[in-house]
């Protein structure tokens, strides 16, 4: 096999004219910029993190990290607010995936069936959400008045179902579950429910997969409303924590004086701690998912 | 033509049983079905249809408690939206959502297009895919850790502010000048999100015959004009779509984010109507018929932009969502 492609690749190779070499440099050289203005950013993050706050601060560390220190890292693991969040944001995240996966699986599977009585109300009652909704006001209202304010539910219910991941779940069930196979399991005599449980599922883990990453990064990184819903500080998801860190000190115009100085450096160092902290695992899991997630990008591009 | 086939084939059909009972065996044959979906017409109905119902406290002078219909519900027509059409703020608001929108548009439209085609062209499938893998990461971080990262390079204490005090210099956090607000935005946001937008691209590239590729070969193509007439061709109808998507989001640029980038001091190009319906409605003393009806009035610009962009491409092109 491999000596067979071996002299056509050599072929290709020989093709190449001066335009192309060109080219392909030109090429290689912007991508590697894009590469290096994406990771510079994350990098400097990280060596900003392990290093001396006052180095940091003086426009020391650049490009490698100066007096490495995980002091920050100790810090962090002090920052009771921050913990609170994470266990919060998992209890959240694992709530939303199991309910979502729940809701989006049969429904999209029902959805992507001819049988459906009523397909088509079906259709047009999920279509028309994802082009107009009540806004903002209207909704708050709706989860005040179901009960849901300053309760964990007003963040996971209203994300278990997006409708764009319902019609994903759709496709791939018209696209890749054959019918043969549902026919043949009908003529064994399996009613939808079996069909469903025992045919359907065990083919479907790659979707399952896709929604179920969709729906806990969603999660994980939402904080709006957990911002207009909670006014419970020990409910506060991680991105809500992370928000007072990050973020609500760049609005007031530093004072003076030596505590504010300090803090000022203290807090400096936690923000490069806490960016880590919080997105770590949705990067460290991305590598290996991303498969996944490509894939579900693909099925969502199958037009009906 | 209906007609005809109903007749020809109605002898073979018609069988001994009776059509009533056929539907209803179909009907309990397929019940399951419609419990599958319960759940998410629930969800849908709650969290979508019942806001929708809700929207109808923009024609009324409501205040946060009354019930949405009832014997006392004052109406008042379109009184809500005129006032908005005369605050002070409509016209700022409109041209800072409409800028945010249109220069995303002009930098985020194009560059994942340009991303796909040259991750596919370059020779070595191992590095296109790594790259990819780099370009997609910034996808997952969250907002709020992106505008912290942007306070973190371009805020008062941030890197460049360091880089500054290093040399002696004198720095202004970017957060603090109106002026930085707009590129910052759309900068982070393409930064974010490139990759992410280019994957669709990339599949449908994937996809692309390579016998194309050999024929246009042959033909004395370069590897340049290769990516013009053979490539970029092939995601033509995948690019018409996202066009139509963007085109109707045009006014509808989200409150997250800009929230998170407001200070007092940027204020005059960062208030955006989605920020605005958010402090009207949720914030200080709230007028809720206000705030909705100025949400209302985005939804439907919103709405009609993508009947317009869905129409002229239907009739300029074959490509379409409807």
């Amino acid at each position: 096999m491999e000596k067979a492609l071996q002299p056509k690749k050599r072929r290709n190779a020989m093709r190449d004219t001066l335009g192309d070499k060109v080219f392909y440099t030109i090429n290689g050289i912007f991508l590697g910029l894009v590469a290096l203005i994406v990771l510079y950013p994350l990098y400097f993050i990280v060596i900003a993190s392990i290093s001396n706050t006052d180095a940091v601060l003086a426009g020391e560390v650049v490009l490698l990290p100066k007096d490495i220190t995980l002091d920050g890292y100790a810090k962090i693991l002090e920052h009771k607010e921050i913990w609170n969040g994470y266990l919060n944001t998992l209890i959240y995240t694992g709530l939303t995936v199991v309910l979502s996966l729940l809701v989006t699986i049969p429904a999209g599977w029902a959805l992507s069936r001819k049988t459906l009585p009523g397909k088509k109300w079906f259709m047009i009652f999920f279509i028309i959400p994802m082009f107009f909704g009540g806004g903002l006001i209207p909704f708050y209202n709706v989860m005040s008045s179901l009960g849901l304010v300053n309760t964990i539910w007003a963040i996971i219910l209203p994300s278990i179902l997006s409708v764009w991941n319902l019609f994903m779940s759709k496709t791939f069930f018209e696209s890749s579950i054959p019918n043969g196979l549902i026919e043949a399991a009908k003529i064994d005599g399996a009613g939808q429910w079996r069909i469903f449980a025992s045919v359907v599922i065990p083919l479907s883990k790659a979707v399952i997969a896709v929604m179920a990453l969709y729906y806990a990064v969603g999660q994980w990184n939402s904080y709006f409303n957990a911002m207009i819903f909670l006014q419970d500080e020990t409910k506060y998801p991680l991105q809500l924590v992370l928000k007072e860190i990050l973020i609500a000190s760049e609005s007031t115009v530093g004072g003076s004086g030596e505590t504010m100085l300090e803090q000022f450096r203290l807090a400096n160092q936690l923000k490069y701690v806490s960016v880590i902290a919080s997105s770590l695992p949705v990067l460290c899991l991305y590598p290996f998912v991303q498969k996944y997630f490509a894939q579900g990008v693909m099925i969502g591009s199958l037009k009906e | 033509m209906d007609t005809v086939t109903g007749t020809l084939s109605a002898p073979v059909l018609s069988k001994p049983v009776k059509p009533v009972n056929r539907k209803w065996k179909h009907l309990r044959e397929n019940a399951p079905f419609l419990l599958m979906i319960l759940p998410a017409v629930v969800v849908v109905f709650l969290f979508c249809y019942l806001p929708i119902y809700g929207v109808l406290i923009a024609f009324q002078d409501f205040m946060p408690g009354d019930p949405i219909l009832s014997k006392d519900t004052i109406w008042v027509g379109f009184e809500n939206f005129s006032r908005f059409f005369n605050d002070p703020q409509f016209w700022p608001l409109m041209k800072n959502t409409f800028l945010i929108c249109i220069f995303g548009f002009v930098i985020g439209f194009p560059l994942p297009i340009i991303i796909s085609l040259t991750l596919n062209a370059l020779k070595s499938k191992k590095v296109g895919k790594t790259l990819q893998t780099i370009f997609t990461a910034p996808h997952f971080i969250s907002l709020v850790v992106l505008v912290g990262m942007l306070s973190l390079f371009f805020g008062s204490g941030g890197l460049l502010a360091s880089i500054a005090r290093h040399f002696g210099g004198e720095y202004e956090s970017l957060f603090l000048k109106d002026s930085a607000f707009r590129p910052l935005y759309i900068l982070s946001s393409n930064w974010q999100d490139f990759g992410w937008s280019a994957v669709i691209y990339i599949a449908a590239l994937s996809n692309v015959d390579p016998q194309q590729h050999e024929a246009a070969i042959l033909d004395g193509a370069t590897r340049f004009q290769r990516v013009i007439h053979v490539d970029l061709p092939a995601i033509m109808p995948m690019i018409s779509v996202m066009l139509i998507m963007s085109i109707g989001g045009l006014m509808g640029v989200g409150y997250e984010k800009a929230l998170l980038m407001q200070t007092d001091a940027n204020l005059s190009v960062s208030e955006l109507v989605s920020t605005y319906v958010y402090k009207r409605g949720l914030t200080g003393v709230p007028d809720q018929a206000y705030a909705s009806a100025i949400g209302l009035f985005n939804s439907v610009i919103n709405v009609v932009l993508l009947i317009i962009a869905n129409t002229t491409s239907k009739k300029f092109s074959e490509n379409s969502l409807w």
